[in-house]
């Protein structure tokens, strides 16, 4: 270093000066400490709550977590819809190291197909962070057990069970189950409305159709929740409280899952329906529309291909045949005479003559039997064993057609029969009023005619037949049709030994109000009605013995044939020579036992080759009543009333055990 | 002074044969102490982390002894030399330095990386100090001027790389020896006038986009609270969150679910408010109070000038450490990449502060030495 000048310290001075810009530092340092603390201060005291707020919200998700979806069985237990575990194989695609590898490898393993992962890359570019993507939908047991032996190298590839819905008798059950399938755009819209979206948070499926529609709310149950930790990448660290869903009630049916199996196989190859009640509490016994569907297909997303089959199938499976309205044609002619009794146009023993056809006064249309030749003089017992037109043809001029409509809507025809499915139709009661409003015409007095022999615009549901048929049968108590036996409730049982409240599920069951009966002016007349079914069933000149000959059990019943095709005057109709759609709809109707009926069967079949109600749909209901009524021994005659009510008795009381049980099942 | 050196000589401790200020390592050491629990707690409880930041506080301690070994006086000597060799190392880092984490601040000497600018936060103190203590005080206009450029110079270099927080520290520590020298109060008011005149052109043609970034989302975070505002919305979330007693140890949610950024480095405040609440913030503050009074004691009562204005930069920029820290993760200030002194996992920072504390013990313990 160059010299320098000799520099005289004042060493007291500097250490004052160097002391007093110390301690104004040192004040500096405490100002600014102050600042901070007071700054924490203020974030820890008084915005305390509000930053507990945010971290709260930071960390804990609440989950929601579906319930169980109730399940459904027939009347004896057998289970008609239940819940079946799917594997699916879902990736976080966060927690794969190369994605495109892993993907590669494990299609690979699993034989997934290049359009399945096609669709799984599509899906991973909009979904959220950390939420999981299937892979495939649906794994075989084959796929799962291969995987899981493999599943170490796969990080973030796992095997995902749900619960779905699934119907072990698949196109058995459809059309009165309906089916379970995936919450669209409309249906969430819907719940939105309704207030119910929050219950659904967490729900995949919801009642599409029939039963499955009409109870959606006591089949879904409740939501709950589970409320995670989670961390700042989403993923749940642990549970910290859990609120379990309430499950959907079970609920038992009326049906009777044998009595339908009968039902499709009397049908088998014929397009129709075939409704049977219990008339003594309007439970739905069997519901079976053919052609059928798969509802499984539904659940899990059907292909727009089998869609398209379904929907353009010209045998129209889609349709539950047994709530679409039928021409009635002769089935409705019991109703027609109770009308004419009850206004007093005809008794039991007037007559008419019949020379096979009948002709307003003054008009040139001749109204035709179907006998050629006339049935001769026919009284009200003959007019419906052999289903004679021109007695009818006569009635219903008599009455016109306002008093037939009114007697018949108080029947329920033309209205709703209030069954538990939605797809009901009202079908068609035609009256002066109607056909004003529908086509702004008049009515025609030929129009009374025809719908004397339930033709013309008037058409009925096998369903609504089977609520009619059972009002006669009830002498004018009306039930209202239904599938609904039980529902599944939670009953607390006190023990009073080991004061622990136990819960159990027992099915408790549904009760329904009559609808306002109808009342004849003449009480009698209903049994005048029902002896004429009974006859046509058990004479054997009769339109309705042939189905029946030989049964154990005591039937009664009435055929129809409807015309579906308008016939020319003169022209003769010939099924085998006439287009398959132009052919005559059979139609049957029948109750049984005769004395106290159980069971009421209603048969649609459309364009039968040959013959009419007595001979095609005579028959399905017989087989139908043949299994009801299985190795039940009652024997009824015309000529010999039934004596043996002991075994009667003793065997309903037997076969009563299915309407009363009470099904116990363990809570699970 | 020398009269009472006999006295003073047989008061003299153990502590003071080995040059250690004893209340300055107790503070020194608690802090480590309870930084290295922080730092288990939020570096995912793993004690991996622990065992890392025990070896480099060892590493620390024991430069610590070794430099307060050293008279103080003898930094002198040194100080013209190793400032020139600061400077062209800072240069030669931005010519070839190897590039990490956006910024250029690692010069790679083939057997280890090294950070000149973590050794100019010592030296730039040395230098100035010196620099100002060869005349009387208070210092002079014209000495003022170059001791700013010998301040300015480092402190530009570092901003360049870019290293804001760095550079923050180094001006600091030199303008606090300008300002225990004595600098007018006139100059001063002066300097401030001429400084906020300054930030524009800074704003302007020296700050980088993520800097300018920084400075918005700290003046309003909540404008893009998954983006830039994320850490310091967080950071506050989980102080606020803590109350007044804090969530308890290894409990605070913020940090063990991880949604606090830069956890055991940076933030690690917010992790310990969180967890010890307000409470838990006074004692850590009071902490370092203490550490500030001990090294400014040191100041007062050193026997030399360049001493004293040497252990008062050191003690002055310990604490600019603590308030830009702690201010930045609460808030108060723009996120600037400074550690929490003595507290924040991480090596280099930590053997550069010791080192600072070892120059503090030396002033402390060398009293009777000087000339």
């Amino acid at each position: 270093m160059a010299p320098r000048r000799v520099i005289i310290r004042n060493h007291s001075a500097e250490a004052n000066l160097f002391a007093r810009r110390t301690f104004i530092a040192f004040a500096g340092v405490l100002v600014l400490l102050l600042v901070l603390f007071s700054n924490v201060y203020t974030l820890q005291v008084n915005s305390f709550e509000k930053y507990q707020t945010r971290s709260n919200s930071n960390r804990i998700k609440l989950l929601p977590v579906a319930p169980n979806r109730g399940l459904i069985y027939d009347r004896n237990g057998v289970i008609l819809a239940d819940n079946k575990p799917v594997y699916s194989l879902a990736v976080i695609p966060e927690d794969v190291d190369d994605l495109k590898a892993s993907i590669t490898q494990v299609s690979q393993l699993l034989s997934i197909s290049e359009d399945r992962q096609a669709k799984f890359f599509n899906a991973v570019k909009r979904k959220r962070r950390f939420k999981q993507v299937d892979l495939h939908p649906r794994l075989s047991e084959q796929q799962v057990a291969l995987f899981s032996v493999n599943q170490h190298k796969f990080p973030g590839v796992f095997v995902d069970a749900r619960l779905k819905r699934y119907y072990p008798f698949s196109d058995l059950t459809t059309h009165s189950l309906g089916y379970v399938a995936r919450i669209n755009r409309k249906d969430a819209n819907k719940l939105e409305l309704a207030g119910k979206s929050e219950n659904y948070a967490a729900t995949h499926g919801i009642g599409k159709l029939g039963i499955e529609k009409y109870y959606e709310d006591i089949l879904h149950g409740k939501i709950g929740h589970q409320e995670v930790e989670i961390n700042n990448q989403g993923r749940v660290i642990r549970t910290l409280d859990f609120t379990p869903p309430t499950p959907g009630k079970d609920l038992t049916l009326t049906l009777d899952i044998e009595l339908q199996m009968i039902a499709k196989r009397a049908l088998s190859g014929k397009r129709g329906a075939v409704v049977a009640m219990d008339p003594r509490t309007g439970g739905i016994l069997a519901m079976y529309s053919n052609p059928s569907y798969d509802g499984n297909l539904f659940v899990h997303g059907i292909s727009s291909k089998n869609y398209k089959k379904l929907l353009n199938s010209k045998n129209l499976p889609l349709i539950n045949r047994s709530v679409q309205g039928y021409p009635p044609a002769s089935t409705v002619k019991p109703f027609l005479a109770l009308t004419g009794l009850e206004e007093k146009m005809i008794t039991p023993s007037s007559k008419v003559w019949d020379p096979g056809w009948y002709q307003l006064e003054g008009l040139p249309n001749k109204y035709r039997d179907w006998k050629k030749w006339g049935h001769g003089w026919v009284d009200l017992n003959k007019a419906i064993e052999q289903s004679c037109n021109i007695y009818f043809f006569d009635l219903a001029f008599k009455l016109g057609i306002t008093k037939i409509s009114a007697m018949m809507e108080r029947f329920g025809f033309g209205d709703y029969t209030g069954i538990d499915i939605h797809e009901e139709s009202k079908a068609i009661m035609p009256s002066v009023g109607w056909k004003r409003a529908r086509y702004n015409k008049p009515w025609y007095t030929g129009e009374t005619l025809s719908v004397g022999i339930g033709q013309s615009y008037w058409t009925v549901t096998p369903l609504q037949l089977t609520q009619a048929v059972t009002t006669l049968v009830n002498r004018g108590h009306r039930k209202v049709p239904h599938f609904l036996h039980a529902t599944s409730e939670t009953i607390t049982d006190i023990n009073p030994n080991e004061e622990i409240s136990e819960k159990n599920n027992a099915f408790v069951a549904v009760n329904y109000e009559e609808q306002a009966p109808l009342v004849l002016k003449q009480h009698k007349n209903w049994d005048v009605v029902l002896n004429a079914m009974h006859r046509t069933v058990q004479r054997v000149d009769a339109t309705g013995h042939s189905a029946f000959k030989g049964t154990q059990y005591d039937a009664a019943g009435k055929t129809g044939s409807a015309q579906v095709a308008r016939i020319k005057q003169d022209e003769k109709y010939d099924a085998e020579t006439t287009q398959e759609s132009k052919r005559d709809n059979a139609m049957f109707i029948a109750f049984a036992p005769y004395k106290k009926p159980e069971i009421v069967v209603a048969v649609a079949i459309e364009n039968v080759a040959k013959g009419g109600g007595g001979t095609n749909a005579g028959p399905v209901a017989r087989q139908i009543m043949d299994q009801y009524f299985g190795s039940r021994v009652i024997t009824s005659s015309l000529d010999t009333p039934t004596t043996n009510t002991e075994i009667m008795t003793a065997n309903q009381h037997g076969h009563d055990h299915a309407n009363n049980l009470i099904y116990n099942n363990e809570a699970d | 002074m020398r009269s009472s050196g006999q006295d003073q000589q047989q008061v003299r401790s153990l502590w003071q044969k080995l040059h250690i200020d004893f209340p300055l390592l107790l503070g020194i050491l608690s802090l480590m102490a309870l930084g290295l629990f922080i730092v288990y707690s939020a570096g995912g409880q793993s004690i991996d982390i622990v065992y890392r930041q025990a070896i480099r506080l060892g590493v620390a301690l024991f430069i610590m002894l070794v430099i307060a070994q050293i008279p103080p006086l003898s930094y002198r000597k040194w100080a013209v030399p190793v400032f020139v060799l600061g400077i062209l190392m800072l240069v030669s880092v931005l010519l070839f330095g190897h590039v990490g984490k956006g910024a250029q601040r690692w010069l790679d000497l083939g057997f280890m990386k090294f950070q000149p600018s973590e050794i100019m936060k010592l030296i730039v103190p040395i230098m100035v100090a010196w620099f100002i203590s060869q005349e009387n005080l208070p210092v002079k206009l014209s000495t003022i001027v170059i001791a700013f450029i010998l301040v300015l110079l480092p402190t530009l270099l570092i901003a360049k790389q870019p290293d804001l927080g760095t550079s923050l520290l180094i001006a600091s520590s030199g303008i606090f020896v300008i300002f225990l020298a004595g600098a007018s109060w006139k100059l001063i008011s002066i300097c401030a006038g001429l400084a906020s005149a300054f930030a524009p052109i800074l704003w302007i043609f020296l700050m980088k986009d993520y800097q300018k970034q920084r400075v918005m989302t700290f003046l309003n975070p909540e404008q893009d609270p998954l983006g830039s505002g994320y850490h310091i919305i967080q950071s506050k979330i989980a102080i606020g969150s803590g109350g007044l007693e804090g969530k308890g140890y290894l409990q605070g949610t913020q940090s063990q679910l991880e949604f606090l950024p830069e956890r055991h480095t940076d933030f690690i405040f917010s992790v310990f408010s969180e967890e010890f609440g307000l409470i838990g913030v006074g004692v850590l503050l009071s902490v370092y109070l203490f550490i500030v009074m001990r090294g400014l004691w040191i100041a007062v009562n050193a026997q030399h000038a360049f001493t004293k204005l040497l252990a008062g930069s050191l003690t002055l920029t310990f604490f600019v450490y603590v308030f830009v820290n702690i201010g930045m993760v609460s808030g108060l200030l723009p996120v600037v990449g400074v550690p929490l002194p003595l507290v924040s996992y991480g090596g280099t920072s930590m053997v550069t502060l010791l080192a600072g504390f070892g120059m503090l013990m030396a002033i402390s313990t060398h009293r009777r030495f000087h000339t």
